[in-house]
């Protein structure tokens, strides 16, 4: 049985992600490094961080090619996932700083 | 696209079936990362995250995984276009770069043991095994089912007519590389 699958992107833009990616990550590992960044750290990482997963996502896994629906499907948990972890956050901390009053 | 495999939407039925898994996937890390910030900085013994992770380590099992991650789209564009040469060269390094990737974990956890950071030793030591061992686990899954994609194409058993079934491996593949871009910045780098 024959399995068609969608258009992709070309072996040149499958290189230029990865180029991309593994400068992100020696930015990333840099301002790790550098006390001058530590006032801009976690913001500045976790930018970093979702350019790499949003490059992974639209190139490598092709959501930026293929059927939107798709996009939904991935989308709509990831989102919920990310609402769990700032509601766990909030609700822990909002806890610990209710009991200890700081 | 075969019309056994096509939904009224238009779309393959193991593809939306496998979109489906990832967003599933998605919830359980996302619980998981949400464990390990939740506990972050709450152990009352040590080892603490900044006496024992190894950023150097850790960025170049990232840089292979990454690396893993472009192989695995070039074996997929080589079963697409029907160079079965290419398609089985690619899917070997994807998987050698994902043995290299457990065999880092598992010096790493190796590591962490002789410097007394066990699973149950404190907070830091439960998420952390737990949230990396999780994400070990995975890898291992997708080493083994990349191994098994690869003896099927040499045994000719794989061609163009499958880049499908090579296309959900990748899909299944690049979400562990996503989840490791997250673990990488959460765990190791913000401590």
């Amino acid at each position: 049985m024959s399995e068609q699958t969608g258009s992709h992107a070309s072996t040149a833009t499958y290189l230029r992600i990865a180029a991309i990616l593994v400068m992100i990550t020696l930015i990333e590992v840099g301002v790790f490094y550098v006390p001058t960044f530590q006032a801009v750290l976690v913001p500045l990482l976790l930018v970093l961080s979702a350019v790499k997963f949003a490059l992974v996502v639209m190139f490598y896994m092709h959501l930026k090619f293929d059927n939107r629906f798709f996009a939904f499907l991935f989308g709509g948990p990831l989102l919920l996932a990310l609402v769990v972890v700032i509601s766990l956050l909030l609700i822990f901390y909002g806890a610990v700083r209710l009991r200890t009053g700081v | 696209m075969s019309e056994a495999h096509r939904t009224s939407m238009g779309v393959d039925n193991r593809k939306m079936a496998f979109w489906a898994f990832i967003g599933s996937e998605c919830l359980l890390f996302g619980s998981l990362i949400a464990t390990y910030l939740v506990y972050k900085g709450r152990s009352l013994v040590g080892p603490y995250p900044h006496e024992i992770l190894n950023i150097p380590f850790t960025s170049f099992s990232t840089f292979d995984l990454l690396m893993s991650s472009l192989a695995m789209v070039l074996a997929l564009a080589a079963v697409q276009r029907g160079d079965m040469k290419q398609g089985k060269l690619w899917l070997l390094v994807t998987a050698l770069l994902g043995l290299v990737f457990l065999g880092g974990q598992f010096w790493e956890f190796s590591h962490f043991y002789h410097e007394g950071l066990g699973l149950t030793t404190n907070l830091f030591g439960s998420t952390f095994y737990v949230l990396t061992g999780t994400h070990g686990a995975h890898v291992t899954v997708g080493v083994i089912w990349l191994l098994t994609l690869w003896i099927q194409a040499l045994r000719g058993k794989l061609g163009p007519q499958n880049a499908l079934t090579v296309e959900i491996t990748g899909l299944y593949w690049h979400f562990v590389d996503v989840v490791w871009i997250v673990i990488f910045t959460v765990v190791y780098l913000i401590q």
